[in-house]
């Protein structure tokens, strides 16, 4: 194909887009594709494959199976609200109370652990919290306890381990909604009399939920999608359902099945969020701006 | 224009790059944890100026490493023995040993034969032995002193301070100590299936006694030093190397059975550096080498002179651990089925999301 003289190719343009596309399509779309189509193939005892919608059916039949997603999503779930109420004070302190010469220091506090990979944050937790680690050996020393107790593998740690290791990604959105609400507002409301819980429900949140829902989204997909922390600090409690995944493809060899899993994982989340975005009245495109 | 051809000159330059990092003289190996000393790895770089690129992993994770690329992008593998055949079967992930290329001569006649039989797929053989071991009971004596059998890791006695890996030799060890035979029943999917469920009911029954279900050895090694741990399902190495820190801990071969492994060395169906697979095969089986393998990680090896030459304290462990009967007992892996490893997923799967 010719291209006319008076457009020239538009190579910078090309220069920059064709890593976003190569990326998109040869390391998302194509293994979806090829994800997809395992997924809908069956191996009889033989080893020979047939087409079968089986691996879907067998999610909805065998309890363990969806039970597990169910579980995850969840906690996902009380995850995220749990971490939004942590973060709507931090942003709120951040951004109106704090000086302005501080506000960049406190977020680049904030943003320090995340330098290290989220494998060495589990494990400096794993060591603070087992039962002969630095929590329990100061908790010994000065008499709370007369005998240490295992602080690990169990829920709440998990949802602990989860809630810190997706902190940032609430925090970072609501900050940056909770720049542009007039402090002049706030200063109104105090002048009505509005009391501190009237003016965070009527006047913070209803400001802030485009930011709430976007940082929803990312947190929700995260803790959804996590397999280390989980595995790691829930330790023989925690089936997480991308560990089913894992299981399928590493230990049953059946990628067929995982992949089935996988795809499920998508749909199901994707529906979640779906349902979260009808609730609070948000559109995707507003929230994502 | 002069942007264009600055763009192909960038293409094209990552491309040089990332190919010419990819021909220097390497070998890609992989193997588990311990299994490419560093003293070793530096030493064959030294003679042959081959570097070793090592990725840690363990059976399952292998297989479908490989799988995934169709038997590519590693030079060398360290499966065990009784995972090769019913994988190659099915996937095609390996290809067959060249014996002459191996200095057969170097390693103990026995041992090579056996694996040589286990691997054999289409009348060729796809590994050579390197290295042995057995899975029985690590024990903490001074909290522990009555443990004899894996049944212990479903006793109540030791509540909390129980540990086991979710994966096949627990459900094969548990189906020993509970009198059955499961290698007798490798050929009979249903009755195998029947006996994996009951030892998975129990293990459900026993799930609160489970401090953890560990998954990385130095991490198991941790608690049981920690004495967070007292009775442990794991690898004869661990206990040893605990017992040289501490004396109450040590391995215990259980009354059923330890149970044999052999992890050997197999080459990826599309393995690049062939020549450098079988040198280090042959370096590694060398007996100065090899004592140097098995004084570090105190798991003995297939070279057939290598054990004179390992630590007093080495065979100490052995002879501590296995007297003849406890040897003669040894229950050593038959080549698994394809079929009974998605059987055992599923157990497991169900022992995990139980509350």
């Amino acid at each position: 194909m010719r291209l006319p003289r008076n457009h020239p190719i538009p190579w910078t343009l090309v220069c920059f887009l064709t890593p976003v596309i190569l990326w998109l399509f040869l390391l998302i779309v194509l293994p979806h594709i090829d994800l997809l189509l395992m997924s809908l193939r069956r191996e009889d005892a033989t080893g020979a494959t047939s087409w079968s919608i089986a691996n879907y059916l067998l999610f909805f039949k065998e309890p363990i199976y969806w039970l597990t997603f169910v579980r995850t999503a969840i906690y996902s779930i009380i995850v995220t609200f749990l971490t939004f109420v942590i973060a709507l004070p931090v942003a709120f302190y951040i951004t109106k109370v704090a000086a302005f010469r501080f506000q960049g220091f406190l977020t680049m506090l904030l943003l320090l652990p995340f330098w290290v990979s989220e494998l060495v944050r589990v494990y400096g937790w794993m060591i603070l919290l087992r039962e002969s680690g630095i929590v329990n050996h100061f908790l010994l020393r000065f008499g709370i306890l007369e005998r240490p107790v295992e602080m690990l593998y169990n829920d709440a740690t998990m949802v602990m381990g989860l809630v810190y290791t997706s902190m940032l990604f609430m925090v970072i959105p609501l900050i940056s909604v909770l720049e542009n609400l007039d402090d002049s507002l706030i200063e109104a409301a105090y002048d009505l009399g509005g009391t501190m819980w009237s003016i965070v429900f009527r006047i913070i949140i209803p400001h802030a939920v485009p930011g709430i829902v976007a940082g929803s989204i990312v947190v929700f997909m995260l803790t959804l999608g996590n397999y280390l922390t989980p595995n790691l600090l829930g330790g023989k409690n925690s089936l997480w359902f991308t560990e089913q995944i894992y299981n399928q493809f590493i230990a049953s060899f059946n990628w067929n099945q995982g992949s089935a899993f996988g795809f499920l994982l998508l749909v199901l989340s994707s529906l979640v969020v779906w349902a979260g975005l009808k609730l609070s009245g948000q559109k995707l495109s507003r929230v994502m701006k | 224009m002069r942007r264009a051809c600055l763009c192909v000159f960038l293409l094209i330059a990552f491309i040089f790059a990332g190919l010419s990092f990819a021909s220097a003289q390497s070998l890609s190996l992989l193997t588990w944890k311990g299994y490419a000393p560093k003293v070793l790895v530096d030493k064959f770089k030294e003679e042959t100026g081959i570097d070793v690129n090592v990725t840690y992993t363990n059976n399952e994770e292998m297989i479908a490493k490989l799988r995934a690329t169709r038997g590519a992008g590693f030079d060398l593998a360290q499966p065990s023995q009784d995972r090769i055949s019913s994988v190659q079967e099915l996937y095609r992930i390996y290809q067959p040993v060249d014996l002459s290329r191996v200095d057969t001569g170097q390693i103990i006649g026995s041992m090579l034969e056996a694996v040589k039989k286990n691997t054999l797929v289409d009348g060729k053989s796809h590994a050579v032995p390197f290295c042995w071991g057995t899975s029985g009971m690590i024990v903490n004596k001074k909290f522990a002193p009555d443990v004899t059998d894996y049944i212990d890791l479903l006793n109540p006695a030791y509540e909390g301070r129980v540990s086991y890996r979710l994966k096949r030799p627990t459900l094969i060890a548990l189906a020993f100590a509970m009198g059955n035979d499961p290698f007798a029943l490798y050929g009979d999917e249903a009755a195998y299936k029947t006996l994996m469920e009951k030892v998975g009911q129990a293990m459900i029954d026993a799930k609160p006694l489970v401090k953890t279900y560990w998954t990385n050895g130095d991490a198991l090694l941790q608690s049981i030093r920690s004495e967070e741990v007292h009775v442990a399902m794991a690898w004869d190495n661990g206990g040893w190397k605990l017992h040289g820190e501490n004396p109450a801990i040590d391995f215990l071969a259980p009354k059923s059975g330890a149970l044999g492994w052999i992890d050997t060395f197999a080459i990826p169906a599309k393995a690049k550096n062939l020549d450098g697979a079988y040198l280090w095969i042959n370096f590694m089986l060398r007996p100065e080498n090899a004592a140097v393998f098995t004084n570090l990680e105190k798991t003995p090896t297939a070279s057939a002179g290598a054990m004179k030459l390992t630590d007093a304290a080495v065979r100490d462990n052995f002879e501590r651990s296995f007297p003849p009967e406890a040897i003669d007992n040894i229950k050593w892996y038959p080549p698994v089925p394809a079929r009974l490893e998605s059987i055992e997923g599923e157990i497991l799967d169900k022992v995990k999301a139980s509350r």
